[in-house]
């Protein structure tokens, strides 16, 4: 490694020979690190998490544009929609289908001791086209009354269970005094809101909410004629439609909204991003001890060098090499903990927490970024190192 | 005296003072005198006499307020700090406390004797040949079996000795020394103080010493004695 280092740098790897010079030191130096960034991480993690689960449910539909309420700031919250605008959308000659979506939460005896909150999506049968391509086989068979597919990731299911779910051998439950009969299953996930989903046909649930009325959806999907602009369309849906009690925009804008709000606006997202800010912040503060503890250690050698003739910059190159060797090798440790820490976070939770390229790559930029600004706060105590005083 | 800022080292009129205000204190008084090069002077006098503060403003680590300085024929006074950093470079300094950077070896710590010419460059020369010329100089100084040692590894005198090496790997122009046998005993600091006289006799090398020890004198060229200050007597040993 001193070699290696010896050839990148040109001259002595003065910082890292003085950060291995102490063992023990240098090691709690790493943990350090390590531990910061299992900490941004994790809290990343939980961040990915709410985002993945957030979009989780608008991956069941294939539509172009999502009419809501004025005050709809996701999919479960928000007033209805009057089912008349979905005609009224029908009249614009860009709009090519529309239908209605219908939300609610049922509890789920999933296990003897066990409840499960889930999220009902409703659609109408003949609406099959606005169900995502890979769900709309499974979609058909609701077309029997009162009966459900059931998200295999609910919390607290077990796979040998949802593997005997058939048309033909189908669990039957009571929900809300109704007997459901569960006959397949479909793989969403987990959320912060919901343990699970449940979809049915239209009519099952406003079966199952008998004060539903079903001139109120929840929201409208549409799909526009083929080769029309979605924005076009909206434009023109704004046009025919009351745009201060609804709210139009195109299906990937909706989506894109209520990840910012669950992010930014939700107390959860707003918990997880704060504990990003002080993960970094503990990474930067015990970078900083590390670096300016080795400063101050080092003072005499770093007068001796003056004396010598060394300029200010050998010693920052110095300062930032050491900084540098701590971000690297401080990363690997940190994100072969946050990868056991996520694999058990989504083994527990069932919430979609998994390490990606992207996050890793911007840890670790993050973490070289934290630890250059370190070097620089600690480079102000090589002020202190005068030649003069060695004599 | 004459002043010959082309003299390794020229003073006059020089003058210097500590601290601010009421507590302002002089240190050095109208002191003059030359030194020539390859020469070995030692620097006398009791402590808190300004022989310390004296060799600290020949070497480039104090600011010169008052008097002429001049050394390599460039007058102190007005030099700016890139100026001194250049200036320090072709110098060499041996501390009592010897200095050596505790996570580097011996090797590693002369080393730094050359690579401080790189200026924050990649190497022109070879490291290889850095390396040779390192290990050549602790041979010369006896420690070519303690070359890749730590110095928390070595004894005072082999500290001193890769201090020594360390100052001369560059082949400085002026080394500035301070009491460096202070930490050796009676026979390890005569061969020190000889070693230095006789690789400077080879190489040029001026040098200026600060010391206490009565039984380096035989060795100097000149002494010079400082008191409270003054520069009080300037002797050439018989």
């Amino acid at each position: 490694m001193t070699r290696f280092l010896t050839w990148v740098l040109g001259r002595l790897p003065i910082g890292w020979l003085q950060l291995t010079h102490n063992k023990g030191r240098f090691a709690a130096a790493l943990a350090g690190v390590a531990f910061a960034n299992v900490l941004v991480f994790v809290q990343l993690g939980m961040m990915g998490a709410l985002t993945g689960s957030t979009l989780q449910p608008y991956e069941l539909f294939d539509a172009d544009i999502l009419i809501s309420a004025s005050d709809a700031k996701s999919l479960t919250e928000g007033g209805n929609v009057a089912r008349v605008h979905m005609l009224q959308a029908l009249t614009v000659p860009e709009v090519a289908s529309a239908a209605p979506v219908y939300i609610a939460k049922v509890d789920w005896r999933v296990q003897k001791d066990q409840i499960a909150g889930l999220q009902l999506v409703g659609l109408p049968i003949e609406a099959i086209d606005f169900m995502a391509p890979v769900l709309r086989p499974q979609f058909l068979q609701l077309a029997l009354p009162d009966t459900a597919l059931v998200d295999r990731k609910t919390r607290g299911g077990t796979e040998e269970f949802f593997n005997s779910l058939s048309p033909e051998t189908p669990a039957v439950f009571e929900m809300n005094n109704r007997q459901i009969k569960l006959i397949g299953t479909l793989q969403i996930g987990a959320g912060f809101s919901a343990d699970g989903n449940l979809v049915m046909s239209d009519q099952s649930v406003l079966r199952l909410s008998p004060s539903r009325s079903s001139g109120a959806p929840d929201h409208i999907l549409l799909k526009v004629k083929e080769g029309t602009s979605i924005e076009r369309a909206v434009e023109l849906l704004k046009q025919v439609l009351p745009t201060d009690t609804l709210k139009i925009r195109s299906f990937a804008k909706a989506a894109a909204d209520e990840q910012a709000y669950q992010t930014s606006e939700k107390p959860v997202g707003i918990i997880f991003g704060f504990g990003t800010i002080i993960g970094v912040l503990v990474g930067i503060v015990i970078v900083y001890q590390v670096l300016s503890t080795d400063v101050a250690d080092h003072l005499k050698e770093y007068a001796t060098f003056k004396a010598m003739g060394f300029s200010e910059g050998f010693f920052l190159s110095i300062i930032f090499e050491e900084a540098m060797v701590l971000a690297v090798l401080g990363f690997f440790p940190g994100v072969f903990a946050a990868m056991g820490i996520y694999k058990m976070l989504a083994l527990k939770s069932g919430l979609p927490v998994g390490l990606t390229l992207a996050r890793a790559l911007i840890v670790f930029l993050g973490t070289l970024a934290a630890c250059a600004l370190s070097g620089t706060i600690a480079t102000r105590r090589l002020a202190h190192a005068d030649p003069a005083d060695l004599f | 005296m004459t002043y010959t800022p082309h003299a390794p080292i020229s003073v006059s009129g020089l003058n210097h003072w500590f601290g601010e205000g009421e507590a302002r204190k002089q240190a050095i008084f109208d002191v003059n005198f030359e030194i020539e090069k390859g020469s070995l002077t030692v620097l006398m006098g009791p402590s808190g006499s300004g022989k310390t503060t004296l060799l600290t403003l020949m070497g480039c680590l104090r600011d010169v307020q008052k008097g002429q300085l001049a050394l390599l024929g460039h007058e102190l006074h007005s030099a700016d700090e890139t100026m001194k950093i250049m200036l320090r470079r072709r110098l060499g300094f041996i501390f009592q406390a010897h200095n050596l950077h505790e996570s580097l070896t011996a090797t590693q710590n002369v080393l730094m004797g050359l690579q401080v010419h790189q200026n924050g460059v990649k190497a022109t020369v070879d490291g290889a040949q850095q390396e040779k010329a390192a290990r050549h100089m602790l041979s010369i100084l006896g420690l070519e079996d303690r070359s890749d040692y730590l110095p928390a590894h070595l004894s005072g005198g082999q500290k001193q000795r890769v201090a020594i090496a360390r100052a001369l790997v560059s082949s400085p122009d002026i080394i500035f020394a301070d009491e460096p046998t202070a930490a050796l005993d009676k026979d390890t600091g005569l061969t020190v103080v000889k070693l230095l006289k006789e690789l400077g006799e080879k190489r040029g090398i001026t040098t200026v010493m600060v010391t206490h020890d009565n039984r380096i004198l035989q060795l100097a060229d000149r002494i010079l004695t400082m008191d409270e200050g003054h520069l009080i007597e300037e002797a050439v040993p018989a």
